[in-house]
């Protein structure tokens, strides 16, 4: 009988607070490496990300691996040599929206949001502040992002050889589109 | 965070080995890398001759052979490619399938190469009744490769090779052999490769010795460069599995080098 309790009240807390978490595992996020020499772009199609609106928290998991590249060389050297994706297979983000209060879920509408929290790729945890947009209509969310990241603050070393053609630093962009999760 | 997690175990999908090895071949043979679909692989190899001719040779840099290749990726898993040697004129085909990729779920890549060689050399007696098909080789081969590490993959590949015309009536119209490679990362971007061809004993031609080879493979963005001393002169299987003569550890060296450069004929879709 305690035993059923317990998951009673298990299941209940679990249920009391999904209501508040939105879901995709097909969100989009891209990057962008621009110089005179050479454009590099990559998307990954297959982020796994959740936002808790009544917490404020948000969090991305992001297969290095699932980058796909133009050029399928680039794509092994970013695996192999620059993001070293055996021994770091996920980059990850976990932050919390520092406008909270501006945001109105319940109605639809779009809403600029600014989100702060660590962002860890290729193992090292840096710090981060992004600004985006926050569109909530009929119950969904959507976020799109831009902005840019150091590669040296991350420790992904370039080599002389083809310094001019890889950017110091990266744009990323993400592109989410959040489901309610039951 | 950690419901993050969960969700994403649930979703683990099969995770494919990849870069094996840096690049379609071990040395002279061919490894279990495939050129990427829509890329196309431009080689050119050179032979020097025997590093033990001495400096009258300039140490066999007198001597240069060559190959040129044209390889292409149809699939994930299928690739073909044309070349045209130097050595006895001889044109090749060939063409490699992927059946088993290494990954979470399996142990082991294990493809199978198909080639043909045409040596257009004329004829040694064209006042003869000569056949075409006296010129044509035939290779097969099984490659059974596994990334053991990051740093560490091995090969060993069964192979045969059909002549059409042998010159001795006892020679053997298939030789046999089973060559055994590997690759040992130094760095990110430098790897030192090893690939040895045993031939049996009852399916060999007269007079010829196995396959040795020490390479390195350098990496530069576009380009893989492949240093190495061999004992074999061609650069198709026929001519390096069963036609080597020289003796490795008695000095029949030749220093050779392959540059491989990779273009992007058909972008994926992102």
């Amino acid at each position: 009988m305690k035993r059923f309790l317990i998951l009673l009240l298990n299941t209940l807390a679990i249920t009391g607070f999904s209501q508040s978490v939105h879901m995709t595992r097909s969100g989009q996020v891209s990057f962008f490496s621009k110089t005179p020499m050479e454009n590099i772009e990559a998307v990954n199609n297959e982020v796994t990300s959740l936002i808790d609106t009544g917490k404020g928290e948000i969090v991305f998991a992001i297969l290095i691996k699932s980058f796909h590249f133009d050029r399928a060389l680039m794509e092994e050297h970013f695996n192999e040599n620059y993001l070293e994706s055996n021994k770091f297979p996920k980059a990850t983000f976990q932050g919390k929206i520092s406008n909270l209060s501006k945001i109105n879920f319940a109605k639809d509408g779009s809403y600029e949001a600014t989100v702060e929290g660590d962002l860890t790729i290729h193992g090292v945890k840096q710090h981060q502040t992004a600004t985006g947009t926050l569109a909530v209509a009929n119950g969904k969310i959507a976020v799109t992002s831009t902005f840019t990241i150091k590669l040296s603050d991350y420790q992904v070393e370039i080599p002389s050889l083809v310094a001019e053609k890889i950017s110091k630093t990266v744009e990323i962009k993400v592109n989410c589109h959040y489901e309610p999760k039951s | 965070m950690k419901m993050l997690e969960d969700e994403s175990k649930e979703v683990r999908k099969k995770d494919f080995t990849t870069a094996t090895f840096k690049t379609t071949r071990l040395i002279n043979g061919h490894s279990a890398e495939n050129v990427a679909p829509g890329v196309l692989d431009f080689r050119i190899s050179h032979r020097f001759g025997f590093l033990s001719s001495g400096a009258y040779e300039l140490f066999g840099l007198d001597q240069a052979s060559m190959r040129m290749g044209f390889d292409y990726g149809l699939t994930k898993r299928w690739m073909i490619g044309v070349g045209r040697s130097t050595y006895q004129k001889q044109f090749d085909g060939f063409t490699k399938f992927k059946f088993l990729r290494q990954s979470n779920q399996m142990p082991i890549t294990l493809s199978a190469v198909g080639g043909i060689m045409y040596k257009s050399l004329k004829f040694d007696n064209p006042d003869q009744i000569n056949f075409l098909t006296s010129k044509i080789y035939y290779s097969g081969q099984i490659l059974l490769a596994r990334k053991f590490s990051e740093s560490f993959s091995l090969q060993l590949m069964p192979t045969i090779i059909h002549y059409n015309l042998v010159e001795g009536v006892n020679d053997p119209n298939d030789v046999l052999s089973v060559g055994a490679g590997g690759r040992m990362k130094l760095s990110k971007r430098v790897s030192i490769n090893a690939e040895y061809y045993y031939q049996l004993p009852d399916y060999k031609l007269p007079n010829t010795t196995n396959s040795v080879s020490i390479g390195f493979d350098i990496e530069t963005g576009g380009h893989v460069f492949q240093l190495y001393v061999t004992n074999s002169s061609g650069m198709t299987e026929r001519s390096f599995i069963a036609e080597t003569t020289g003796n490795f550890f008695k000095g029949d060296i030749r220093f050779g080098f392959t540059i491989s450069r990779v273009f992007t004929i058909v972008k994926p879709k992102l």
